[in-house]
């Protein structure tokens, strides 16, 4: 019964997964054309607007709103009809839901009772828990005495005493403050690697999902944009959406022009990727950090003069909102390095010259919605 | 995990049995469920004293009066609850026996009784047990306050010096309320029994539900005359309430209280053991704690504040008369002065 | 790990859901042949004539041609208006002390104002006879005019009433947003405006329901027209005479249905203002606290001690009325009117029958209406709205009209339920049905406070949901369910109005017994009867709030922070 530790288990083979996963309520359609896998042991994240479905997905998977139409294969079992009960998850919600009359360590045994496992065989196990979420003195408390991450922490380690496969979490960290947030789920991912169990974890923060997912799966309008690693999201996002959901980006629209490049009113782009045909409408990404300010001369691919029109300090960097003469219509934002800020004497009203790397930009067709 | 949600609804459930059981707890003897119309505190003697008489029976008693009785009867016609029907008016009875209601049975020892306390049929529709008769109590106390003079006569009550201290019963829920009612139409023809009741509802100040209320409430003082029957008034007198006890000198509506088996009754045998007890002379001895006329002949011990000449008093009485009209005459009555807007209520 | 998980799972069907959906039907089911039929029964037979026959409207023109009925209508809707307008004002600013001001003694006056709800309406009655009858101790106050008929039944009414607006008004008024007042008196308004501007509009849906309720609690009550009514006929007793006294079944069924049309319309308009209230009241106002001011305050508590002290009279008269000997003629005071042999066939029994139709009717209500609100709330099939809608229909039917319903259904003949007719069990289910829809309201309230994921948390467990329902759901709503059992309780002491119709006599109650008592003209024992009804259901009611304080503190510690 103890926890097993299966450190490093990620992706070996398939253990979740989502075929042609499809959701209506009555004639809305919540959810169309899902198609995932997930590796055992790991940390995937759903991300997306409110009203994506992520939630949606998570508590079909659960069983709990089961789906119209597809197929969800867990471990080689198809549990697509299968009640909550018989599927094999562990759930943690926002809200906690920890039963407020029952102690911490009747709680976290709550899964324990129903299984002919003998007293002290649960009470060992609670204990065991309890010490794996750090609080190994709280079992006779009730919820209501406990703060908000503690409370949460209860209720991981409630879902997690069954041992079960899949670890299911729905915006666990939204009702916390921000610091107990940024320290929990810490906590949650170190356990995840610890104990290897495969877990879903829906989010609307970005910056969460890149900071404990494996692979993060972009939710828009009750479909897939993106599945992949955040590494991978955050630098070459799949679509205009995903570009603009993760991260802060520029948004610069344009014509394509000649092969390798885009027109931008008066400026001529060159650009790493080119399948869009010449003349049609585009959409150039561009992320603040990835402007060049230092060596940039007039041999310099997409280079172009701009004046500072306002400066934000940000702490490591400052993001500067740039004023380009030849294209007016069209702010940016640009993050430079404290360093170059001193060095260069950066500040409003500065005229500057930077340019943007072109293996750095994404080119979308169409415009931004 | 057998304790589920539903159990609290089980529980809950076996706990109603377990009360329905505690109720029939007793349920070993023959329970006979009888109607009545007999005045409350008769009930418990009679009761008593039946059951010590056949052991094996046990009497439940479903009491209301004659009217809502009657009434109640006819309703469950099709559907009937009561084995037997004892200590109802014989208007009613006659009424049932025309509704094919009635199992009729000879009655051991009939033939002892007076015959006109008996169906003179053969086999008999009903058995007679006594005879009541409207009665006026007069508060004296009151009377002498508001210098009220006692009545002596139905007539004396359209005087307007009555107006407002005068309560009769409703004869539409009331079997004493009705025998009033009948009485005057018998004895002054309907028109002019029409027109007395129409005077007298000048004067009345409420018509009650039961046909006691009246003598209680002039008993009480809180009107100084009401009709009510003769048992109810000596009652009261004998309680100690300052109120004569008038049987008015044109006579008095009377009737039998009797008693009958309801067809298709399940414990017939038990019924005409009880229907033979009311024809015991010892069970009359009982009536005529209450009553001053009953059905055995000879028994007439004198009941305390009871009024004299009251066979006297009683006027020749068509019982089918009253039987066959009485939907006709409450009709009529409830049009003419049931709920109309009270004189009264200036 | 995953090869543990599975040794724990049992493939099969999904037990959960299935008990879920077998409990929705079964509730469904049960308020359906409860409510749902009886009231059928009775409008079908309100459109036939003796024999059966569907006569359309014909007993409806009968009843309108009769004119001491339709005068009768006329009468309910005098007394009715009548009550409303004295009764809601005098509750309002008795509301107004408890949540506004700063009276002292706020829990006794607030006490005080719900003695009435303890007792059957009776009770009011048979104290004003005492007071105001013909031999009434006071009765010079009426300046010649009777007790017995529309001043009688209005003053009966407001007694009877008053709680009921009370506890409507002091909800309306206790929801101020103290931001209104702040913003107000940043403004320099005057006191004067203030209430017109910011009191009075957020307390009118509060008015608004409180004078439906007390327009139809008036329209439909029964105990009190019976005893001082006099020759006033009302509606409520027109009923009691076509079924019990003329067992005119089918004008009896034309008067209920007439009696439903306020109830329903009342019913109705206060959805409608609940619906908007909530819209009104914004989640994050911050409650108003009063603030002392001596001359209102000294003003209010002497409405509130004159208010209490006639509350207090007239069940002080109530209770002189039941240990006086032979009113008035003999004032030596005793038990003897308590003795009930002497007055009635059922004596005692009557009101041990009441006490243990009370206690079924808390045990097994609470039982059924709770987990009906759980399984609305919680559960799963397409049948819980149609359960939540038929929940909320006694609430617009008159108890007259639902005793009335069950005889008509119950005793029809072929009906395979009639052996419940004449039995406690009927007088249960009836008495149920009859408060069912404040009960289930209570339930759903207490239960929306739980956290919706209970259920999804105890399946991933693999523990089934009725599990959760008893180790959970009942403890956290226990202060609910006790709320639940005692206004069951109470309710089912003191109710007369559906009971009258079914009672047998072996199943007689108190409060048909001080009816029976009243009519016999035994006023004094009827009044006896009252006052033990009256003080059972105060005894269970201060019990309750004893033992709720240790239980809970007992079973609620998680409430502590």
């Amino acid at each position: 019964m103890a926890i097993a530790t299966q450190a490093g288990a990620e992706g070996r083979r398939p253990y979740l997964r989502v075929a042609g996963l499809e959701k209506r309520f009555g004639s809305f359609t919540a959810l169309s054309g899902i198609d995932l896998t997930i590796q055992e042991g790991e940390f995937v994240c759903f991300l997306g607007p409110s009203g994506c479905g992520k939630t949606t997905l998570l508590r079909a998977i659960a069983g709990l709103d089961p789906q119209t139409g597809g197929q969800i294969i867990q471990a080689g079992r198809d549990i697509s009809r299968l009640p909550p009960a018989q599927r094999d998850y562990g759930i943690v919600f926002q809200s906690y839901a920890l039963f407020p009359n029952l102690t911490v360590a009747e709680n976290v045994g709550y899964g324990l009772v129903n299984r002919r496992m003998k007293r002290p065989a649960i009470a060992a196990r609670v204990q065991e828990l309890l010490a794996m979420i750090g609080l190994p003195d709280s079992g006779p408390k009730y919820p209501a005495q406990l703060s908000g991450g503690q409370q949460q922490r209860v209720a991981l380690a409630r879902a997690l005493a069954t041992s079960p496969g899949l670890l299911l979490l729905d915006e666990p960290l939204s009702a916390l403050d921000a610091r107990v947030r940024l320290r929990l789920r810490g906590e949650i991912k170190e356990l995840q690697r610890r104990l290897g169990v495969t877990t879903i974890m829906v989010t609307h923060d970005q910056e969460e999902a890149i900071s404990v997912a494996d692979r993060i799966v972009v939710m828009n309008h009750g479909h897939i944009e993106q599945v992949d690693t955040p590494d991978a999201i955050y630098r070459t996002p799949a679509s205009l959406f995903v570009a603009g959901f993760v991260g802060t980006m520029n948004f610069l629209t344009g014509t394509k022009s000649d092969p390798g490049r885009v027109r931008l009113g008066a400026l001529d782009f060159r650009v790493a990727e080119d399948a869009l045909e010449r003349g049609a409408a585009c959409t150039i990404c561009a992320r603040p950090e990835d402007f060049i300010i230092r060596n940039v001369g007039r041999d310099t691919p997409n280079a172009f003069e701009a004046t500072i029109a306002a400066t934000e300090f940000l702490g490591p960097v400052v993001r500067a909102r740039l004023h380009i003469p030849t294209l007016p219509a069209m702010p940016v934002v640009a993050d430079f390095s404290l360093n170059a800020v001193t060095d260069l004497g950066l500040a409003s009203g500065r005229a500057i010259t930077v340019a943007l790397p072109p293996d750095r930009l994404r080119l979308f067709p169409g415009a931004p919605a | 995990m057998k304790n589920t949600g539903k159990g609290l609804v089980a529980t809950g459930v076996a706990l109603s049995v377990l009360l329905g059981a505690g109720l029939s707890a007793a349920a070993a003897k023959t329970q006979l469920t009888v109607y009545t119309a007999l005045e409350n505190e008769q009930l418990r003697p009679y009761k008593v004293a039946f059951e010590k008489a056949n052991p094996d029976v046990e009497i439940v008693w479903v009491r209301d009066s004659t009217g809502v009785i009657t009434a109640r009867l006819l309703a469950e016609k099709s559907n009937p609850k009561a084995d037997v029907i004892m200590g109802v008016a014989v208007t009613s009875l006659i009424l049932f026996e025309n509704e094919g209601m009635i199992e009729p049975y000879a009655v051991k020892g009939a033939d002892a009784l007076r015959p006109a306390f008996r169906d003179a049929k053969n086999p008999p529709a009903w058995i007679g047990m006594d005879a009541y008769m409207s009665a006026v109590c007069y508060n004296t106390v009151e009377g002498q306050k508001k210098n009220i003079p006692q009545p002596t006569s139905w007539a004396d009550l359209l005087k307007p010096v009555y107006r407002g201290q005068v309560v009769m019963p409703n004869p539409a829920s009331s079997g004493t309320g009705f025998l009033s009612v009948s009485g005057w139409l018998q004895s002054k023809g309907e028109a002019e029994g029409w027109k007395y009741m129409d005077g007298l509802h000048q004067n009345i100040a409420v018509y009650t539900h039961s046909g006691s209320a009246p003598c209680v409430q002039a008993a009480r003082g809180e009107y100084v005359v009401g009709i009510s029957f003769e048992y109810r008034a000596s009652q009261e007198k004998t309680k100690g309430a300052p109120i004569e006890v008038i049987l008015p000198s044109e006579g008095v509506g009377w009737d039998l209280e009797a008693s009958a088996i309801h067809k298709g009754t399940k414990n017939l045998e038990a019924a005409k053991k009880l229907l033979d007890w009311t024809a015991t002379k010892e069970a009359n001895t009982l009536f005529n704690n209450y009553f001053g006329v009953v059905a055995y002949p000879g028994v007439s011990k004198e009941v305390p504040n009871y009024p004299k000449d009251a066979e006297a008093k009683m006027i020749k009485n068509d019982f089918a008369f009253s039987a066959k009209n009485r939907e006709a005459i409450l009709a009529e009555w409830t049009k003419r002065y049931d709920g109309k807007s009270a004189p009264k209520a200036k | 790990m995953t090869v543990l998980a599975e040794g724990g799972r049992r493939p099969g069907i999904d037990r959960d859901a299935w008990v879920m959906r077998a409990g929705v039907a079964g509730i469904a089911l049960a308020l359906f042949l409860a409510i749902l039929l009886p009231l059928w029964s009775i409008l079908s037979k309100s459109f036939e004539d003796r024999s059966g026959a569907f006569v359309g409207l014909a007993n409806y023109v009968r009843f309108f041609a009769t004119p001491s009925l339709a005068d009768s209508i006329l009468n309910s809707l005098f007394v009715a208006g009548m009550t409303t307008l004295l009764v809601v004002p005098l509750a309002f600013v008795y509301a107004y002390a408890l949540t506004r001001t700063c009276v002292p003694g706020k829990k006794l006056l607030a006490g005080i104002a719900l003695v009435p709800i303890l007792s059957p309406s009776m009770l009011p009655a048979i104290a004003l006879v005492y007071l105001f009858g013909n031999q009434g101790m006071i009765r010079g106050l009426l300046l010649g005019e009777t007790i017995y008929g529309p001043i009688g039944i209005v003053m009966g009414q407001v007694f009877y009433c008053f709680p009921h607006a009370v506890l409507i008004l002091t909800t309306a008024l206790s929801l101020a947003d103290a931001r209104l007042y702040e913003a107000a008196q940043s403004l320099g308004t005057n006191r004067r405006r203030v209430f017109f501007t910011v009191t009075l509009p957020s307390a009118k849906y509060g008015l608004a329901s409180a004078s439906f309720v007390v327009f139809t609690l008036v329209m439909t009550d029964f105990g009190i027209p019976v005893v001082i009514g006099g020759r006033f006929n009302v509606l409520a007793t027109d009923v009691y005479k076509q079924v019990m006294g003329q067992q005119n079944f089918q004008m009896g069924a034309v008067v209920a249905v007439i009696l439903v049309i306020p109830a329903l319309a009342s019913f109705v308009v206060d959805r409608l203002v609940q619906r908007r209230q909530v819209a009104l009241l914004g989640a994050r106002s911050v409650p108003l606290i009063p603030q002392p001011q001596a001359g209102r305050d000294r003003a209010m508590l002497a409405f509130c001690a004159a208010v209490g002290f006639v509350i207090l009279g007239i069940l002080g008269t109530a209770i002189f009325a039941s240990l006086v000997k032979l009113w008035p003629y003999n004032l030596s005071l005793g038990f003897a009117n308590y003795i009930f042999d002497d007055y009635d066939a059922d004596g005692w029994r009557s009101y041990w029958n009441s006490l243990k139709m009370a206690a079924a009717t808390a045990i097994i209500g609470t039982a059924v209406v709770f987990t009906g609100a759980y399984l609305v709330e919680k559960g799963k099939g397409a049948g819980r709205q149609v359960v939540h809608l038929m929940a909320m229909v006694p609430l617009a039917v008159p108890g007259l009209v639902l005793g009335l319903a069950y005889v008509f259904f119950f005793n029809a003949p072929g009906n395979p339920l009639g052996f419940l007719y004449g039995t406690m069990a009927l007088l249960v289910i009836c008495t149920i049905a009859h408060f069912y829809t404040v009960a289930h309201l209570t339930a759903t309230t207490a239960l929306k406070q739980l956290d919706p994921e209970f259920e999804a948390v105890s399946a991933s467990l693999q523990v089934p949901f009725w599990r959760t329902f008893l180790k959970v759901t009942v403890p956290v709503c226990l202060p609910a369910i006790i709320n639940i059992a005692i206004y069951l309780f109470v309710n089912a002491m003191t109710t007369v109005s559906a009971v009258i119709f079914i009672y047998t006599a072996q199943t007689k109650l108190a409060s048909v017994a001080i009816v029976n008592m009243n009519d016999s003209g035994a006023i004094a024992a009827a009044a006896a009867m009252a006052v033990v009804v009256t003080a059972t259901s105060a005894t269970v009611k201060l019990a309750e709030t004893l033992v709720s304080g240790v239980l809970l503190r007992r079973t609620q510690r998680w409430r502590a922070r």
